[in-house]
């Protein structure tokens, strides 16, 4: 089983060189931890900017510097700010190349929840729905099942939709999925999950065939 | 006529109870901090805030919540704000959430006299309800109008007595966009230098979309989230 960095590293693996990248918060944002050798990304941050660095120095924080999540950043040398009208322009206009986000549920059919529980969490959607309809790829990071235990991965989203038919992979700590046209497809297993354990924490259709691979990250 | 004022008392004077203000900034980052202030000193009522999100508990757009200012929010992400979710869940504020992207070109559109576009944001969502689909080469789309505003109330970093801009690195993100997207937009500014002192070539907002403009003072562009690395 995955912590959340070894979620994080396993995504990495998808970067590849040249890619433009808009992390979500949460675990998306440790995947900027584990790039690569030898792959250069730029990750754009949607309040504003492309070649987001790491986080500053104590002493160093810059109020008019910060990333999505409102925390403070750095920007890398080549790097470049922008408005809110034309980052969104370089998301709609699919010049983003990989989005990675959380979700509380995704459907067998690639419809993603992750914005609003009824009556209990009003916090809206920022750019997740903007991010979802118009990304070519779309990499979910998530925990298998919810903190009652039930599964994220269901035939059909209970939760009000931030998206229809847009998520191409999950990769949880059980396991990295791929949605097809036919349901959940079951890529690679953890390190010591079994196929059962994934089956049985999936309740959404589960495409099987052949040996499994265990993942390498 | 010259665009400007003293400060933002001056700015706001004619601004009254139960309007429709867009405001700038990105969470606490590149808001009016001035302006916000003025709007609560000056105790203005009834208000329809459009702005991304809707400040901290203490702080930006979280003050006129406090003082029971604003009836109506619409915005992308209130996340950060008890009062806000408090408030809401009783009844006591009216809000309409809206995708980032959407709400940043419903304000492009605005001050660009483009009445609605289409966008795929929320297609299929609850956020689609009620709105126009149309399906453009295989691909389904909702359309979004533009807002009606009275005041649009935007922070740059520099400005001139002409109302040309230059904001600083990400306070550009709604700032930018809302110019021009209010009846009167006015711009609060940490500094102001005469016409001519800027270059040509650096500014981000002309003028023309600017009617008011004042510097700012104490300036606190407070962090909501310090987050520092250690090696």
């Amino acid at each position: 089983m995955l912590d959340k960095n070894g979620i994080a590293k396993r995504i990495a693996r998808e970067l590849q060189d040249g890619f433009y990248v808009n992390l979500g918060i949460g675990i998306p944002t440790l995947v900027a931890n584990y790039v690569p050798e030898g792959v250069n990304v730029t990750f754009q941050s949607e309040n504003g900017m492309l070649g987001m660095g790491p986080f500053p120095f104590e002493g160093e924080e810059d109020a008019d510097v910060i990333n999505a999540g409102k925390q403070t950043v750095t920007i890398l040398p080549g790097g470049v700010y922008f408005d809110s009208a034309t980052s969104f322009a370089m998301i709609r206009g699919e010049h983003v190349d990989l989005t990675v986000l959380g979700a509380m549920e995704v459907s067998e059919t690639g419809d993603i929840a992750n914005w609003k529980i009824p009556g209990k969490m009003v916090k809206g959607m920022g750019g997740a729905m903007d991010l979802v309809a118009s990304a070519k790829n779309i990499i979910v990071a998530m925990q298998h099942v919810n903190k009652a235990g039930e599964s994220k991965l269901l035939p059909k989203c209970s939760l009000p939709l931030t998206g229809i038919g847009c998520v191409k992979k999950i990769v949880t700590e059980l396991a990295v999925i791929e949605v097809t046209k036919d349901g959940f497809k079951l890529l690679e297993r953890a390190p010591g999950v079994s196929v059962e354990d994934i089956q049985k924490a999936t309740e959404g259709k589960l495409i099987i065939e052949g040996e499994i691979p265990e993942m390498v990250l | 006529m010259s665009k400007i004022f003293k400060n933002a008392d001056e700015a706001i004077h004619d601004l009254t109870d139960n309007m429709t203000i867009i405001l700038g900034g990105f969470g606490l980052c590149g808001i009016p901090e001035n302006s916000i202030a003025a709007l609560v000193k000056k105790g203005v009522k009834g208000l329809t805030c459009i702005s991304n999100n809707a400040g901290v508990d203490n702080f930006g757009l979280g003050l006129l919540l406090q003082h029971h200012q604003i009836k109506k929010m619409i915005s992308s992400y209130v996340g950060e704000n008890a009062e806000f979710e408090r408030q809401l869940l009783n009844g006591e504020l009216e809000v309409e959430l809206i995708p980032q992207g959407t709400l940043a070109e419903r304000c492009r559109a605005t001050a660009a006299g483009i009445p609605a576009f289409f966008t795929p944001a929320g297609y299929g969502t609850e956020v689609a309800i009620g709105k126009e689909v149309r399906e453009f080469d295989g691909k389904m789309y909702i359309m979004e109008q533009r807002f009606h505003a009275d005041f649009s109330i935007i922070k740059a970093w520099k400005g001139d007595t002409n109302g040309n801009l230059i904001y600083r690195a990400a306070t550009r993100n709604f700032n930018l966009p809302m110019a021009g997207a209010g009846k009167i937009t006015i711009a609060e500014v940490e500094e102001l230098v005469p016409a001519g002192e800027l270059d040509p070539d650096q500014i981000h907002t002309p003028g023309i979309f600017i009617k008011r403009i004042f510097q700012g003072e104490h300036f606190e562009k407070r962090i909501e989230q310090r987050t520092v690395k250690s090696i």
